[in-house]
C-alpha cells in the first residue's frame, strides 16, 4: 500500500502550506450503515486559499466535503468519526450548533439549486434567516453586494424581481454562489461547481472562485484536471476512501510522488 | 345464443393466430428475417381479422334484436294494443315474452300465447341468422387475412393500428358516457327551469318543493315557483363545507409534512397503511359516528355554556366530513412534498437554515401549487358528499350562517327529491337535475381552477 502515513501527511503539510491553517481534518472516518466511506483523512486547509478534491467517481471527495459543514447529519444512516476542527474547534462537539456552523461553512452544490422565488429573494434568504439585517436597505445592500461579488449583477439588476430559475445554467449557478455569499461565511464549499455549465460559464465560475479566494476559504470537488489546474493552490488526490496524495497543486500536477495521482491526472485511469 | 357465438371466435381468434404464425413462418422459408413483421404480428393479423367484425356484429345484434322484435309484435299485434294505454302496452310484451322464454308472467291470455309463438319463431330465425352472418363474416376474415400473409406484407402497422383503435375506443366510452350525463342533465334542467324561472331558482330565499303541489291537487301553479330557491341549500353545502376544509386543511397538511419531512420509515411504513384504512371508512360510517356520537356531544357542549343548539347541526356534520377528507388531504399533500427535490432543502440546510424554517419558506412555497390543488379536490369531494350530511346536519333548508343549527345541502336535497314513488314530470323532480347541474358545475369549475393552478406554477421548480 502507497498510502500516507498520518505523520507523513503531516511533515508534507508543514512544509507547504504558508497560510494559517483554517479546517484542520484528523482521523476523518465516515460510514453509510456498514460501509465505510472515507477511511482515517487527515487534510488541513490553510486559510484563504483554494482547496481542489480530485479522484475517481465514488473516492470519497463528497462525501469528506460535506463533513466540513456536516451536511451529512442529513443523511440518518451517516455517521462521522474523527475529528474536524474549524479554527480549532471541533465542529462535531456538543455545543457546536449547527445553523452558525453552516452561516460560516457555506455550500454550492452540483446541479444550480436557486430557490423558486425572485432573485432577489434567493438572496435575502440567508441574511433573513440568521437576522443579519435590520431595515429593507441593509437588505437591499447586501443584495447588491453579493451579486456583485458573484459578478452576476450587471446581467440581472434589471430584473431582480423575477424568478431565480429563469436565469441560465451558470447564472443560476453564480446566484447560488452570491447566496453563500450573502451570509458572509469564512469558507466556501463547492461540489463540483461546474459540472452541469457549459465552457462559458465555467470559465466566468472559475474567474470568479479566483477572485473569492481574497476572502473566502474555498474547497472545491472536480472531476475537471484542467479545473483543479487552474483554480487551486493545493490539491488533494482521494482513492478509495483514501487520501493519497497532498500538496501543492503545481507539485501535485508536474511532479506527483503517488503512482496513483501521477495515472489519474494524465488519465490513464479513473 | 350470443354467448356461444363470442365463445365460438374466440376460438376462432386463437386457431387464426396459430394458423397465420405458421403460415408465415413457412412464408418466410428459412430466412425468418426476410419477413417485414414477426411471425406473432401475421398471427395477430389473421386472429383480428377473422374474429373482431363478427364479435362487434353479435354484440350489436344481442343490443338491437330485442327492439325490432318488440316492434315486429307491435305493429302484428296493432289492433288489439291500440286500446291499451303505454304501461299495459309495456306489461303486455313483458308477459309474451316471459312466455315464450320462460320468467315470471302477470296472467296469461290467448293473445298473449299468441305474442309468445311469435316471439320464439323470430327469436330462432334470429338466432340462425345471426349464426350464419357471423360465420361467413368469419370465414371471408379469415380467409382474407390468410391470402395477404406473405414476407412484404406490413402485418405489424396493421396490429399497431388495431391496437390503437381499441384504445381510443374505450377512452371514447369514457368521454361520451360523461357527455351522456352531462346532456341527460341539461336536458331535465331546462324542461325544470321552463316551470320555474331560473332567477328563482338560483336566488330564492325559500325552499321547500314538498309543500309545491300537495294539497292543491297540482297542475297549473305558477306561483309555487317561489318554493324553489336554493340559496338555502347553498349556504348550506358551503357552511358545511367551510367547516370541513377548516378542520381537514391544517390537520392533513400538518401531518403531511410531519410524514414527509419529520417522521422516520419505521412510522411512514405503519402510518400509510392506517390511513388507508381511513380512507377506506364508508361514509355511512362516519354518518353513524357523526350522528349518534358528534352531534349529542357538541350539544351537551354547548347546553353546558348556554348556547341552545340543535341535535342536528351543520358543526357535527362539518366536523366529521373534516375528518373524513383529512386522509385525503393527506395523502396528496405527502406526495406534493415529497416530490420537491432534495437539493432545493440542500441548498436551505446549507444556508444554515432549520428544518422547519426550510419546510416554511422553501419547501412549502414550491409545494404550494400542489397543495392547492389538494384541497380544491378535497373540497370538491366535500361538496359531493351526502350521507353525513343526511344523517348529522338534518333536511331543514334553513338560511342561516349559523353552525349550531341545522342545514341542509344541494346533495341532500337531491336524494330526499328523488327518493320514494316520483312523477318524473313534476317540478319538484325536475329540481333534482337541476341541483345535480349547479352541483355539476361548482365542482367542475373548482377542478379546473385546480388544474390551472398546477399548470402555471408547476415549472417552478426541476
Amino acid at each position: 500500500m502507497n498510502m500516507l502515513t498520518t505523520k507523513q501527511q503531516e511533515d508534507v503539510l508543514s512544509k507547504m502550506t504558508p497560510n494559517p491553517v483554517k479546517i484542520s481534518g484528523k482521523d476523518v472516518c465516515v460510514f453509510y450503515g456498514e460501509k465505510q466511506a472515507l477511511f482515517d483523512v487527515n487534510l488541513d486547509i490553510p486559510e484563504r486559499q483554494v482547496t481542489a478534491l480530485i479522484g475517481p467517481s465514488g473516492c470519497g471527495k463528497s462525501t469528506f466535503l460535506r463533513c466540513l459543514n456536516r451536511m451529512n447529519d442529513t443523511i440518518d444512516i451517516c455517521r462521522v468519526e474523527g475529528h474536524i476542527s474549524l479554527d480549532d474547534k471541533n465542529i462535531y462537539d456538543r455545543d457546536i450548533d449547527v445553523v452558525e456552523l453552516r452561516a460560516r461553512v457555506g455550500m454550492v452544490f452540483q446541479k444550480p439549486n436557486p430557490f423558486p422565488k425572485s432573485i432577489f429573494e434567493n438572496i435575502a434568504y440567508g441574511p433573513r434567516i440568521h437576522g443579519l439585517v435590520r431595515s429593507k436597505s441593509d437588505l437591499e445592500e447586501v443584495v447588491e453586494t453579493s451579486l456583485q461579488r458573484a459578478g452576476l449583477f450587471d446581467e440581472v439588476k434589471d430584473r431582480l424581481h423575477e424568478a431565480g430559475t429563469g436565469l441560465s445554467g451558470g447564472q443560476q449557478q453564480r446566484l447560488c454562489i452570491a447566496r453563500a455569499i450573502a451570509v458572509s461565511p469564512e469558507v466556501i464549499l463547492m461540489d463540483e461547481p461546474c459540472s452541469a455549465l457549459d465552457p462559458i460559464a465555467t470559465a466566468k465560475v472559475e474567474e470568479l472562485i479566483d477572485e473569492l479566494r481574497e476572502n473566502y476559504t474555498i474547497v472545491i470537488v472536480t472531476h475537471s484536471m484542467q479545473q483543479a489546474a487552474r483554480v487551486s493552490q493545493q490539491t488533494a488526490m482521494f482513492h478509495l476512501g483514501n487520501l493519497v496524495e497532498i500538496g501543492d497543486t503545481d507539485t501535485i500536477f508536474t511532479n506527483p510522488t503517488d503512482q496513483k495521482t501521477k495515472d489519474y491526472i494524465t488519465g490513464r485511469y479513473g | 345464443m350470443v354467448p356461444y357465438i363470442l365463445l365460438a371466435l374466440v376460438i376462432v381468434a386463437v386457431v387464426g393466430y396459430m394458423v397465420g404464425r405458421s403460415r408465415a413462418l413457412s412464408a418466410a422459408g428459412s430466412n425468418i428475417s426476410s419477413l417485414h413483421s414477426r411471425p406473432a404480428y401475421h398471427g395477430g393479423f389473421v386472429a383480428i381479422l377473422a374474429s373482431v367484425p363478427g364479435i362487434v356484429l353479435a354484440v350489436l345484434w344481442a343490443a338491437l334484436a330485442g327492439r325490432v322484435m318488440n316492434s315486429i309484435v307491435r305493429s302484428e299485434f296493432g289492433r288489439e294494443l291500440a286500446t291499451m294505454d303505454v304501461p299495459q302496452v309495456e306489461a303486455f310484451l313483458r308477459d309474451a315474452k316471459a312466455i315464450a322464454f320462460g320468467g315470471v308472467v302477470g296472467f296469461r291470455d290467448e293473445t298473449k300465447e299468441r305474442a309468445a309463438e311469435l316471439y320464439q319463431s323470430m327469436q330462432s330465425i334470429s338466432d340462425i341468422a345471426l349464426l350464419v352472418v357471423v360465420a361467413v363474416i368469419a370465414a371471408l376474415g379469415f380467409f382474407y387475412a390468410m391470402s395477404r400473409v406473405s414476407q412484404s406484407y406490413r402485418a405489424r402497422h396493421f396490429v399497431e393500428k388495431f391496437v390503437m383503435a381499441v384504445l381510443v375506443a374505450c377512452s371514447a366510452v369514457a368521454i361520451l358516457t360523461t357527455i351522456g350525463i352531462v346532456l341527460s342533465l341539461v336536458f331535465e334542467s331546462i324542461r325544470f327551469f321552463q316551470k320555474v324561472p331560473l332567477f328563482d331558482f338560483l336566488f330564492g330565499y325559500h325552499w321547500s318543493p314538498q309543500s309545491a303541489y300537495e294539497g292543491a291537487g297540482g297542475g297549473g301553479d305558477v306561483d309555487n315557483s317561489r318554493v324553489f330557491g336554493a340559496i338555502p341549500l347553498f349556504t348550506g353545502t358551503f357552511l358545511i363545507t367551510l367547516i370541513a376544509i377548516t378542520v381537514a386543511a391544517p390537520l392533513g397538511l400538518m401531518s403531511a409534512i410531519y410524514m414527509a419531512d419529520y417522521a422516520g420509515p419505521r412510522f411512514r411504513s405503519v402510518a400509510k397503511p392506517v390511513l388507508e384504512v381511513l380512507a377506506g371508512i364508508p361514509t355511512v360510517v362516519y354518518g353513524f359516528f357523526a350522528a349518534l356520537t358528534v352531534a349529542p356531544a357538541i350539544r351537551g357542549w354547548g347546553e353546558s355554556i348556554g348556547l341552545s343548539v340543535s341535535s342536528e347541526s351543520a358543526l357535527a356534520a362539518g366536523l366529521v366530513m373534516g375528518i373524513m377528507i383529512i386522509p385525503f388531504v393527506l395523502s396528496l399533500s405527502d406526495d406534493v412534498i415529497n416530490s420537491v427535490p432534495q437539493s432545493l432543502r440542500d441548498g436551505s440546510y446549507a444556508m444554515g437554515a432549520t428544518k422547519s424554517e426550510t419546510i416554511r419558506r422553501v419547501v412549502l412555497p414550491a409545494a404550494l401549487p400542489g397543495i392547492v390543488s389538494a384541497l380544491l379536490l378535497a373540497i370538491s369531494r366535500a361538496v359531493g358528499e351526502t350521507m353525513i350530511v343526511v344523517m348529522a346536519a338534518g333536511l331543514a333548508a334553513n338560511l342561516t350562517f349559523n353552525p349550531l343549527e341545522a342545514v341542509t345541502t344541494v346533495t341532500v336535497q337531491i336524494v330526499t327529491l328523488l327518493v320514494g314513488d316520483q312523477e318524473f314530470d313534476s317540478a319538484k323532480t325536475l329540481a333534482a337535475f337541476a341541483l345535480g347541474l349547479v352541483l355539476f358545475v361548482i365542482t367542475l369549475c373548482l377542478n379546473v381552477i385546480a388544474l390551472r393552478v398546477v399548470q402555471k406554477y408547476r415549472e417552478q421548480y426541476d
